[in-house]
């Protein structure tokens, strides 16, 4: 069998292994449902309640893409400024960091007091899927080969031209590696701060039904809309990596594959 | 053992010095004339500043004493680094294109620059390639043909083919000649081997340790075009000598 079916096969051999274990369990030891439901119990539920954890999981994902791309602007935004002028960077760097470090969980509370409850998520999302991809994008730039800039020098190049053409394309693999970070974090982020808000009542996303499961001990109903959330944040990993590899498939190492 | 007075300078240096701001002394009172048309090279050890005396001539560095002077006005450079400093998302084409794009003269006559200079180097059909399917003797390739691109007056090879191996070199240096007889282009060229030194120019300078500043300037008279022949010749024996030992005084005997 080779390397490609392998990586395909066995995880699926895994999930198989972990299904079957789960479900001889419940049935072996009759672990009642709100303790813990079977697998054909969840995928039942998930197929029953569908339509309100489609309608669910769309908020969510509608927060986490727009979180995302504000991210993004954000992010890269902000590295072209530093880049730009040391003293923006000098300035400001420091509480991006302190925004970083500052754990969300523990900062959505007093943004749902000043914010109307979707915003609120939003900046949840936006706080914590920004900063890889300032970060990562700030290294890009600060990496560009000394030659080529005094090739760009000695041609007299714009600051416009030196962006555009040297620093921002050289940045591009570390951009994409901040940006398939943030796509996860921003699901998180979105999570976190629906689960903040969930007392509240108003919301409507995937994980605020995750809590109100839990509230009316509704297990099945929290495990489907669990599995919902991992998938989602699973189809964001790979659209952002195939992403990453087409853009970068002609000419950066990373993707290419070494002969053995 | 002083050169033959070359017939109008295109650049001269004035008791250029260059001290770094870490104190490091790399140039002291370095004079140096280069008329046009001709090809000359700098040889010393490393570190002994003549990188930065090119690097100085291209305006990418700046004197802390003396003076860089054009007589002819300020021509139009070429730079061969000693990477070939390639932009790995550019293709071959985009790369040799890339001083016309910068200069804003990326009219129609853009590509068939790019395919002429491209020929040249003896890559024509390499046009769409990315850098990394290329061996470093054809990136190397492609870094002299962006230098061409410009049609410059002075080309400036900051030891161009010091990580190449011996036969790519040899390869190289005869190509090299070749474009310079048909081009008539004048060449700085940094080295640190005696012999490419000798192969190559009508004129070396030789320079001594940090600081650097000229300690010979020796003619090597021997007609081109030059081939296999001149370099297992006598006279190339010859030469290869006084410019050792040359080398060798300027070191101060000790190595």
């Amino acid at each position: 069998m080779n390397a490609r079916a392998l990586r395909v096969a066995l995880p699926l051999a895994v999930l198989a292994l972990v299904v079957v274990a789960w479900q001889s369990a419940v049935s072996l030891f009759a672990i009642p449902s709100f303790v813990l439901p079977g697998p054909g119990l969840v995928l039942r539920t998930l197929v029953a309640d569908g339509g309100l954890l489609w309608q669910s999981l769309l908020v969510t994902l509608t927060t986490t893409v727009e979180g995302f791309v504000l991210a993004a602007v954000g992010g890269i935004g902000l590295a072209i400024l530093f880049s730009q002028s040391r003293l923006i960077e000098y300035s400001l760097y420091p509480y991006a960091v302190i925004l970083q470090v500052t754990p969300v969980v523990a900062i959505a509370p007093l943004l749902l007091i000043y914010l109307p409850q979707p915003l609120a998520v939003l900046a949840c999302a936006w706080i914590v899927a920004f900063f890889p991809v300032l970060a990562n994008t700030m290294l890009g730039l600060a990496s560009v080969d000394h030659n080529l800039i005094a090739l760009f020098e000695l041609y007299k190049a714009s600051r416009w031209q030196v962006l555009w053409k040297l620093k921002l394309p050289a940045a591009l693999p570390q951009m994409l590696a901040g940006l398939r970070i943030a796509g996860g974090l921003s699901l998180i982020g979105a999570v976190v701060a629906e689960i903040a808000a969930g007392s509240a009542g108003a919301g409507s996303g995937l994980a605020y039904r995750i809590a109100e499961s839990g509230y009316r001990l509704n297990i099945p109903r929290m495990f489907a809309a669990l599995l919902l959330l991992s998938l989602a944040g699973v189809v964001i990993f790979f659209v952002l990596s195939a992403a990453s590899h087409l853009i970068l498939r002609r000419w950066h190492e990373s993707v290419l594959r070494r002969e053995a | 053992m002083v050169s033959q007075t070359s017939s109008t300078s295109i650049v001269s240096l004035h008791g250029v010095g260059k001290t770094f701001d870490n104190g490091t002394q790399a140039l002291a009172a370095f004079d140096l004339s280069v008329g046009g048309g001709e090809f000359v090279s700098l040889l010393g050890p490393s570190g002994c500043g003549k990188s930065t005396a090119l690097r100085i001539i291209a305006g990418l560095s700046t004197p802390s004493a003396g003076e860089v002077r054009w007589p002819a006005g300020d021509g139009r450079l070429g730079f061969v680094f000693q990477e070939p400093t390639l932009m790995p998302w550019a293709t071959v084409a985009g790369n040799v294109r890339l001083p016309l794009k910068l200069a804003a003269g990326d009219g129609v006559q853009a590509g068939a620059a790019v395919a002429q200079a491209l020929t040249r180097v003896g890559l024509g059909d390499a046009a769409d390639r990315y850098p990394r399917e290329l061996s470093g003797g054809m990136k190397m390739r492609v870094s002299i043909a962006r230098a061409l691109v410009t049609e410059p007056q002075l080309l400036l090879m900051d030891e161009p083919f010091a990580a190449l191996d011996e036969i790519t070199r040899f390869k190289l240096n005869n190509d090299l000649l070749e474009l310079w007889q048909a081009l008539r282009r004048t060449v700085i060229f940094v080295t640190h081997s005696v012999f490419e030194s000798v192969y190559l120019s009508q004129r070396i300078v030789v320079m001594t340790p940090r600081p650097g500043c000229v300690f010979a300037d020796i003619a090597i008279p021997a007609p081109y075009p030059r081939d296999e022949r001149f370099r297992t010749s006598a006279d190339f024996a010859g030469y290869c000598r006084t410019v050792s030992e040359a080398l060798a005084q300027a070191m101060g005997g000790a190595s």
